[in-house]
């Protein structure tokens, strides 16, 4: 899966989300939207939904077992839930560096 | 209706007689446990692992959630006892006890509360021991392991209620099994004095708080950590 597809898939899961919420700036996520922090429309539970929802859907995908929320996420100067793109290349990373789960 | 159940620890004891009852009911069952299961049903899956593996669990879960496509029961199971004095307990035992009943019952809660949020429907019941609200003197380290899945279990069903999964913790009394049978006859005759009714639980008097715990009508029961016996905090 290349960075792009990673994208494609982060965004199907928070356009999921933001139709859910009734939140059009999730339901038309690009990859500079904010997601949780400053900006973000996120709040902690919509989080946990949507790295759930990413987690299963690599799992069923690729059958690959990634835990996004790990140490590595949570000690990162930058936090990887920003944006959509901070959260895709965060993942695309996991996905290729051996150190999903 | 049939449902898909996780037990932990399934090997032996009571955890083996879980997945028999409730397969026996019709129910799906995946169980785990560090060795080979001799529990032979086509509704029955095994898994070996030790439930304080992450990588394993994590494994285990997703797994699951692909074949089944939902979890509606976990049952924390798994759990290991040593009787030492404060001053005679290595370290490793300490190590090897939080490992397997606090570090297992948090991986299990976290990888399968994710499977059934997305239902929006779940119920978690954790297993504690009277010897926590006893106070009981020989089994600090054991008692103190359990001590924190009661305080997993209060907090852990606040932030699931949002997703409708219930957590609740079952504290038997001793049952004759495994866990206790090194524990000499005084010691245990002294323990079961101290409870209201007097005398051994057994797999029944254990089996009817779990399913009063899972059962679809109790959506509002949460956070409770029952004993058996008549002990009280």
């Amino acid at each position: 899966m290349n960075k792009q597809q990673v994208q494609n898939l982060v965004i199907e899961c928070v356009n999921e989300i933001g139709l859910e919420d009734n939140k059009p700036e999730l339901s038309r996520a690009r990859s500079s939207t904010p997601l949780y922090g400053p900006n973000g429309t996120l709040d902690s539970l919509g989080l946990v939904r949507l790295i759930t929802n990413i987690e299963e859907k690599i799992s069923e995908l690729l059958h690959k077992d990634i835990v996004i929320a790990s140490e590595k996420a949570m000690s990162q100067k930058n936090s990887p839930f920003l944006n959509v793109d901070s959260l895709s290349t965060f993942i695309f990373e996991l996905l290729n560096t051996g150190h999903h789960v | 209706m049939s449902k898909v159940i996780v037990i932990t620890g399934t090997r032996k004891g009571l955890g083996k007689e879980l997945c028999g009852y409730y397969l026996g009911q019709g129910h799906t069952v995946i169980g785990c446990s560090r060795g080979a299961s001799e529990i032979m049903h086509s509704n029955y899956t095994h898994y070996e692992l030790d439930v304080a593996d992450e990588k394993l669990v994590v494994k285990m879960v997703k797994e699951v959630s692909r074949n089944f496509k939902h979890i509606d029961i976990l049952i924390n199971n798994a759990g290991i006892a040593s009787m030492n004095h404060i001053l005679l307990t290595p370290f490793k035992t300490v190590q090897d006890i939080f490992s397997t009943n606090y570090f297992g019952t948090f991986l299990f809660c976290r990888e399968v509360a994710k499977v059934m949020s997305r239902k929006k429907y779940g119920r978690i019941v954790n297993f504690t021991t009277v010897a926590t609200p006893l106070r009981l003197e020989g089994e600090l380290v054991y008692a103190n392991s359990k001590a924190a899945i009661e305080n997993f279990t209060e907090i852990a069903s606040r932030e699931l209620a949002e997703f409708n999964i219930t957590v609740n913790a079952v504290g038997p009394t001793p049952i004759p099994t495994d866990l206790i049978k090194n524990v000499s006859k005084d010691k245990m005759d002294a323990l079961i004095s101290r409870q209201a009714i007097k005398r051994f639980g057994n797999f029944d008097d254990l089996v009817n708080v779990i399913n009063f715990f899972i059962d679809d009508k109790s959506d509002f029961i949460t956070g409770q950590v029952l004993y058996l016996g008549g002990v009280n905090r």
